[in-house]
């Protein structure tokens, strides 16, 4: 029994650190919710009701470790058009059919069944859903209502709703346009500032506590009515009494009619579509490296899609972002998302009426923010490179889901990307012949996993070989062997890179075999292009910053590389990279024998919209000896609110100065205790402050999260090597 | 289980391109199992044939070659498959289009039918070659199946009459033996445990039948036991090709009804791309 009386103990340990980050993503959740429920055009406390079922239901049923669920912002694209058709009570009955077909997709463990769809398709219709947020909810946030029968009409309008806004004469309208566009830069400008007070409350709180205290400012210090137009603040946020004492309706009066079900159909498709790649991603986020149970997280969102049906709440989606930021914030069991929805209760029943003194514009400011990031020139400068072709699956998915609906655009991206694989290989038959075949081998051989697959492989029957890849444990070794293959697509390219990033998080290895024949082969080039990505070739010219390294490693007689380098397996066991995404390291700087190695570093943490891309300049120390696994950093007002979430600081003895200015952390208190001796103490106490981290055998250390200054590089590179120099 | 040599070798030969390979592959293998070769020809009997397929064989003259040549006429299924019984074949030797085209899969073509319906044990010649390639690696399937016993004694009988340097003996454990659905870490923990146990049920299977076996057949060979995951009968082939092995031995199938070959199987698979020589062991 005493396994379980572990899992208990270590539930509790982790509980208060979930409580906290409960309560950072309540604060996204808040806005997000309210906001995608006016998009949808459905009453904005729908959005809230949605995160709290999800969040209470899927915490206790659910079969994910750190994801959030909620209202998400792919379904806005079909609530919107199911409640222009359904009406709104009828709309309810179709979410609670689809949360049903959702819980009967997961007891038939069709978990798989995003699988089946080319990922340029799927980012395609993202980025129409995007184009949908966006195009609708430009006019609100420049205070500028319109109503149009197309949504393309909305994205063409938008430069008149500029101009007309540049020549608004009505007060009301300017500070209302004023509080979206400051919203909007808000969420622009947020994650370029990386300071840990600012980033303690996420961006779209800063917006409600903005605007908020904005008003009272007018009520209580100017007495005078708020300047934004009546019209564009939120209305009908009711008291939480109201809200359960005025269940709405649930019209089932259309539940024999073509339209609810086809409305029904594509809320559950594009509800199990997000929920399924969000719970993907956020997998490779979680720090204690599990996998979740996807057929059983179905089940839950589709119960709790039900209930929320019923209670007036919209579907339940896994959501990535506010489960991304749950990572960060150290969320580490379902019991975050229970709080999170706890939370939201507490914030609904204290400050419901604080709510409705949000401007309109401002929250739809976070919206147009969110679905810019769908729909970002950056992902389709990225889908660009990985080939032409895939630009015309995206953009014929993008313009069909605009012009007809989410079904016929994912479908029409199918049936493309099935056309131009067969155009690329010149070749029906070796699909007509090979689809049903089991094309796939594995077998163990001595130490390792060894996978072979035949003929092709590609969104049609990669969910063959992603069965057997499940099953082997991510810290295996695995070949997987397509020589035998003659196509290879780009989602089947996308996905292994995925499990590669997996499997060497989690300590296996994923090597990927036989690609290089098809190199000489010029039917299928780009499914190649997309596996190696190698390191771009050196540009010639090197910026001042890189030539002044330069001539400061010849000064120092040490080696320099600018080159762009990806191999960063050293970096992945430090506590600090577990839940970031290391994307390369460049303009490395060693020492002779390479056991100091200073280097800039980006990474990227979160996903989606809570995805921040970070450079920073850190030094990689060898040691010769084994220390003890800890954490040191300065000890700041954070680390205090930290320590109440459940972290605790190390105490060393007769150090009080070191113990009062350093938060040291790590598991094994006693030899930590012992490695600190008076020597390196004062070593710390003495010099200037960097975070430091050891993970039993190397160092890593990093000042602050941007690229340092040479000045600063000198400092950070002396101060490793005299700190080598101590503890060895 | 009684082990059958191969005292009679039949082969069926038109006057193709490919004819001076097969005889000279059909001659070589009755001379390894010291069998007698007897030739089958639809069509006319004439002596320029005759002496064409002597002049042929004029080759193995040195070693003795025991030889006979049968002409038929009619269907050439029905001929081939008729002779074997009268002359009571051991083996019979096909030459088989590695790869058929889609239509003619339905309709099945000579060699498919033949192989469908014979009583002897087959061999499918994919690459029939003047010179002899050796044969080094054999893989053979170890099926749970009664009739598994037998194929793996013949392998070994071939085996050591082709001087093979390795034998592997195939497990194809199927998906629906691991009855558990992999989920989450827990599950995928458990399923390995169920796949171990599986492995090693099977491995301990295969040793006590190559125990049995007698041992001037299996001393001086490479043995090893390979358990993998695929589908029943394709998985093997795959594996073949990939180990590069010169000749697969299988089971007979079972039986064959229409479906079967609509939604093929087990050896349907093996015949539809043929990975490499097959012997197939009635």
């Amino acid at each position: 029994m005493s396994p379980k009386q572990n899992n208990i103990k270590t539930f509790f340990k982790a509980l208060p650190k979930n409580i906290f980050s409960g309560f950072v993503v309540s604060l996204i959740a808040l806005p997000l919710g309210l906001g995608l429920a006016m998009a949808s055009d459905a009453p904005p406390i729908s959005g809230v009701i949605a995160a709290v079922i999800g969040g209470v239901v899927v915490s206790i049923l659910g079969g994910s470790n750190v994801t959030i669920a909620g209202p998400g912002n792919g379904l806005v694209g079909v609530l919107l058009g199911t409640i222009a058709t359904l009406g709104l009570e009828s709309a309810y009955a179709a979410i609670i059919c689809s949360g049903a077909l959702l819980l009967v997709l997961g007891f038939l463990r069709l978990g798989k069944l995003a699988d089946f769809f080319p990922s340029s398709a799927i980012q395609g219709m993202l980025a129409a859903i995007g184009l949908i947020i966006l195009g609708k909810q430009f006019h609100i946030m420049l205070a500028h209502r319109i109503k149009r029968e197309d949504t393309i009409d909305y994205l063409f309008e938008i430069p008149f709703t500029i101009n007309d806004a540049i020549h608004y004469q009505n007060t009301g309208l300017i500070y209302a346009a004023l509080a979206g566009v400051i919203s909007f830069l808000i969420m622009i400008f947020y994650s370029k500032i990386r300071n840990k007070y600012l980033q303690l409350i996420p961006a779209p709180m800063w917006i409600v506590i903005l605007s908020i205290g904005f008003s009272y400012y007018f009520e209580l210090v100017a007495h005078e009515a708020n300047p934004i137009a009546l019209k564009y603040m939120i209305s009908g946020i009711p008291e939480f009494s109201e809200i359960v004492s005025q269940i709405p309706t649930v019209n089932f009066g259309k539940i024999g009619t073509l339209p609810f079900w086809t409305s029904v159909l594509a809320l559950t498709l594009i509800a199990s579509i997000e929920s399924l790649l969000s719970i993907k991603a956020v997998d490779k986020l979680d720090p204690e490296k599990r996998r979740s149970n996807v057929n059983r997280d179905l089940k839950a969102l589709g119960l709790a899609t039900v209930g929320s049906g019923f209670l007036g709440g919209l579907n339940v989606v896994t959501v990535i972002a506010r489960s991304s930021v749950n990572v960060n914030n150290g969320g580490s069991n379902r019991s975050s998302n229970f709080f999170h929805a706890l939370f939201l209760v507490i914030f609904i029943v204290l400050f419901s009426t604080q709510l409705t003194r949000i401007p309109l514009p401002a929250l739809m400011a976070i919206l147009v923010y969110t679905g810019y990031k769908l729909a970002s020139p950056e992902n389709i400068r990225k889908i660009f490179k990985i080939g032409k072709e895939q630009l015309i699956i995206f953009f014929v998915t993008l313009i069909v889901t605009l012009k007809i609906g989410l079904i016929s655009g994912i479908l029409s991206g199918v049936f493309i990307t099935f056309i131009i694989h067969i155009v690329i290989n010149k070749n029906v038959t070796l699909f007509a012949k090979n689809w049903l075949k089991p094309n796939v081998l594995m077998f163990q051989e001595d130490t390792h996993y060894y996978v072979s697959v035949k003929h092709f492989c590609s969104f049609l029957n990669f969910y063959k070989l992603k069965e057997k890849l499940d099953a082997i444990p991510e810290n295996e070794d695995v070949i997987l062997d397509f020589s035998l293959c003659q196509f290879v697509d780009h989602t089947v390219m996308e996905n292994l890179n995925n499990y590669q990033e997996l499997f060497t998080k989690r300590g296996g290895h994923f090597e990927v075999l036989g690609l290089d024949l098809h190199d000489t082969e010029s039917e299928h080039p780009f499914a190649l292009r997309r596996l190696l990505p190698v390191p771009k070739l050196i540009k010639n010219s090197l910026t001042r910053r890189q030539t002044t390294i330069e001539e400061l490693t010849t000064d120092f007689d040490l080696n320099y590389d600018s080159k762009k380098e990806r191999d960063t397996l050293f970096l992945n066991n430090f506590l600090f990279f577990r839940t970031k995404q290391i994307n390369y390291i460049y303009n490395q700087i060693h020492n002779k024998d390479n056991s100091l190695n200073l280097f800039d570093i980006e990474f990227s943490e979160g996903e989606f919209i809570a995805k921040e891309v970070v450079r920073s300049t850190m030094l990689h120390i060898k040691l010769d000896k084994d220390i003890p696994e800890f954490t040191l950093d300065q000890e700041g007002f954070l680390e205090k609110v930290y320590a109440f979430a459940g972290f605790k600081d190390i105490p060393i003895k007769n150090h009080t100065d070191f113990s009062n200015r350093f938060y040291l952390l790590g598991e094994d208190t006693e030899a930590i205790q012992r490695f600190f001796t008076d020597q390196i103490t004062h070593f710390f106490e003495s010099n200037p402050y960097f975070h430091i981290e050891s993970n039993g055998k190397d160092l890593l250390i990093f000042g602050r999260e941007r690229l340092a200054s040479i000045k600063e590089i000198k400092a950070l590179y002396d101060f490793g090597k005299r700190l080598k120099e101590v503890i060895s | 289980m009684p082990l059958k040599p191969f005292k009679t070798i039949g082969i069926g030969v038109a006057f193709s391109p490919n004819l001076k390979a097969n005889l000279y592959e059909a001659a070589r293998l009755s001379l390894y199992f010291e069998a007698k070769l007897v030739m089958i020809h639809i069509g006319e009997q004439s002596e320029e044939k005759l002496n064409k397929l002597k002049l042929i064989l004029s080759a193995f003259n040195k070693d003795n070659l025991e030889y006979e040549v049968v002409f038929k006429s009619g269907n050439p299924v029905d001929a081939i498959l008729s002779t074997a019984k009268e002359k009571s074949f051991d083996l019979l030797i096909i030459g088989a289009a590695k790869r058929e085209n889609f239509v003619k899969y339905y309709v099945g073509s000579i060699a498919r039918k033949i192989t469908r319906q014979a009583k002897c044990s087959l061999l499918l010649l994919i690459n029939p070659s003047i010179e002899r390639l050796p044969c080094r690696h054999i893989v053979v399937n170890g099926l749970e199946d009664p009739r598994t016993e037998q194929t793996i004694a013949s392998a070994f009988y071939v085996a050591s009459k082709l001087n093979a340097e390795q034998l592997t003996i195939v497990e194809e454990i199927k998906q629906n033996q691991i009855d558990i659905k992999v989920d989450d870490d827990k599950s995928l923990r458990h399923a390995n445990i169920i796949k171990a146990r599986i492995s090693n049920r099977e491995t301990s299977r295969i040793n006590h039948i190559i125990e049995e076996l007698p041992k001037e057949h299996t001393n001086n060979i490479v043995i090893k036991s390979q358990p993998i995951f695929g589908t029943q009968g394709y998985s093997i082939g795959h594996y073949a090709q990939i180990k590069r092995a010169d000749l697969l031995v299988m089971n007979a199938p079972t039986k064959m009804t229409f479906w079967d070959r609509l939604f093929p199987h087990d050896i349907e698979h093996i015949l539809t791309e043929l990975p490499t020589d097959v012997l197939i062991i009635q």
